[in-house]
């Protein structure tokens, strides 16, 4: 199962469902054929395609929408703000390559303040899996809902068996007493290298895939805080109105604290390149979250520079 | 259309004026954009929409969808002249306790999508065009946009989309008062020739006098112009129509008079005497 065959499936048993796109046909090339009228491409109009969308929508349509990330979310904001968010329509939003993923097509491309504006939206539900598995088995749930939806798409290949996803809740990987790792999206994967790289330095190191951002999993976050161990953020986003933010905002709401290290994009777009070179770069490898998770706590980052190559043999660019 | 049926519609938007004025006080309203598409909203509404009080929820209904949403003093006053919402409502004109505000909203009947953010309707209303095609309806589906909203690149793109999809269910009419909000249009963005510009992105267009009513029943009782077009209807108007003392004004077109000037205006809209304004003249924008 892909994400064509999932989006094919669900719309041949479901006649609501209609897929639309601004041109960008990479993971639905042979669903015209299959679903006539029903596939509509609006061309290169990002805010024409949502506001046909909710004219789709007020019709008892659920339009699966498809366009690049950044440009979905930034040049038809008005538009996802306006209709979708004011009318509170079932408007499903997948955007293609968004964080990192935009790896060598430079900050025009980068979809990095993506979960900041979306979740800032009354009603708008934000979720990013991590990889193709966790996100085939979320979509079920959030093109059944009722609710507008934003979908941080992500099709790389599971290096983790993930267990069933329930809406609104995160997946607990591991817990630990010296560090937890929040992330989401597809930098699962670095983390969960740079989880296996601090265990072998004897830390007790816990990971959460968030899944969902809004609805965040406020108790499971809630819980980490009381065990008390460092907090680490890890996304590939802007650091203001991310997962960092989040945390935050319900660290606040709950009137406490916490030691947190946010790994995030400070004051600036990413250096493009091959995808691997990207996280090189910006450090978000594995190795390099490991390393610098280890400074922070000052311990020298030099051990796990030097560690084994954790799982990066299976990396897929 | 008989002279009778011309003389009722007549009657109909002169108490659709009369709304406009009244509500055009204790905060105001956007006069001027309101009075010139009154007597287009009384000919869609009263003589040639399928849509009425009793089946805003039938699929099979014609849509009309107000994207120059600041005219909707002009809709208020046409859904309580034909019964879609009660005239008390519009005692609660910028009152919390109702929605009748500056803006549609789908808290009263009969509207069918908000708006307030130009240039956003002409996609919203392609969608729902979209579907009832798709279901084999033939519903009209109506979108007035301003003249002013023209400068907006939607307007455009959605016009490109409905070509290309050969969406000829879908009609766009120009409310054509030759004002955006501050200036004459043809001072700051100039428009025409407009017919040209709609037929270039694939429509085929009617131009009439948007105050005369048989020349929209001769228009509108043509639609669809094209089997494979979408249509397009620029309603030449008069911005602040009925009123010669704020008729084609730039700097009437949000109104907040005095309780006094209102009754004058009323006195105006009837004897067509013009009435000494002194309230202060406001630009929102």
């Amino acid at each position: 199962m892909n994400y064509e065959e999932l989006i094919k499936e669900t719309a041949l048993a479901d006649e609501r469902l209609v897929v639309m796109t601004a041109e960008n046909r990479a993971l639905i090339r042979n669903l015209p054929a299959v679903l006539g009228p029903r596939f509509i491409d609006t061309g290169i109009t990002e805010q024409t395609l949502i506001g046909a969308a909710a004219g789709l929508a007020l019709r008892g349509r659920v339009p699966v929408v498809h366009a690049l990330a950044t440009f979905l979310t930034l040049r038809a904001f008005e538009f996802i703000r306006t209709d979708v968010g004011i009318g509170q329509l079932p408007v499903k939003l997948s955007g293609f390559v968004p964080g990192f993923l935009s790896d060598g097509n430079g900050p025009t491309h980068q979809a990095i303040e993506d979960v900041s504006l979306m979740r800032g939206i009354p009603g708008m539900t934000v979720f990013a899996p991590a990889d193709e598995q966790d996100m085939l088995a979320m979509l079920p749930a959030i093109w059944a809902s009722p609710a507008p939806a934003y979908v941080r798409i992500n099709t790389r290949p599971a290096t983790y068996e993930h267990a069933p996803f329930e809406m609104g809740k995160a997946e607990i990987v591991a817990e630990g007493t010296d560090i937890t790792i929040l992330t989401y999206g597809m930098l699962f994967e670095q983390t969960l290298v740079a989880r296996e790289l601090l265990q072998a330095q004897g830390k007790s190191v816990g990971l959460i895939n968030l899944r969902s951002l809004k609805p965040i999993d406020e108790a499971a976050l809630l819980d980490v805080v009381r065990r008390g161990s460092l907090i680490v953020t890890v996304e590939d986003h802007f650091i203001t109105g991310g997962l960092y933010s989040i945390l935050a905002e319900v660290l606040l709401r709950n009137q406490l604290t916490a030691r947190v290290l946010p790994l995030a994009l400070e004051e600036r777009w990413y250096r493009p390149g091959r995808l691997s070179a990207v996280l090189e770069y910006e450090g978000f490898t594995g190795h390099h979250i490991a390393r610098r998770i280890s400074e922070f706590l000052g311990e020298s980052g030099a051990a796990i520079a030097e560690g084994p190559a954790v799982l990066e043999n299976q990396f897929a660019e | 259309m008989t002279d009778q049926k011309r003389q009722e519609l007549e009657a109909l938007a002169l108490r659709v004026r009369e709304h406009i004025v009244r509500l055009s006080t204790d905060g105001g309203c956007f006069t001027g954009a309101s009075l010139s598409c009154a007597d287009l909203l009384v000919y869609l509404y009263a003589d040639c929409l399928n849509v009425r009080p009793d089946n805003l929820q039938d699929p099979t209904r014609d849509y009309l969808f107000l994207s120059k949403g600041h005219d909707v003093p002009a809709l208020y006053g046409t859904f309580v002249e034909l019964g879609f919402i009660d005239k008390a409502r519009l005692d609660q004109h910028l009152s919390t306790n109702d929605h009748i505000y500056w803006h549609p909203n789908r808290n009263v009947p009969g509207v069918e999508f908000h708006s307030g953010s130009l240039g956003h309707l002409p996609s919203v209303a392609l969608g729902v065009a979209m579907d009832c095609r798709m279901r084999g309806q033939d519903n009209k589906v109506i979108v007035i946009t301003g003249d002013g909203e023209l400068n907006e690149g939607t307007v455009w793109e959605s016009l490109l989309v409905a070509s290309a999809h050969k969406v000829n269910n879908l009609t766009l009419v120009v409310d054509r008062n030759h004002f955006q909000a501050n200036v004459a249009t043809e001072d700051l963005i100039p428009l025409e020739p407009l017919a040209p510009k709609f037929e270039a992105f694939g429509c085929e267009v009617r131009r009439i006098d948007g105050h005369d009513f048989k020349a929209l029943e001769e228009a509108f009782s043509a639609l669809p112009f094209s089997d494979t077009k979408p249509s397009v209807i620029i309603c030449d108007t008069v911005r602040g129509r009925g009123l010669p003392s704020i008729e084609a004004r730039a700097d009437r077109w949000f109104c907040n008079f005095s309780a006094e000037e209102v009754e004058e205006l009323l006195r105006e809209l009837h004897s067509q005497v013009a009435t000494t304004l002194t309230s202060e003249t406001l630009t929102v924008r």
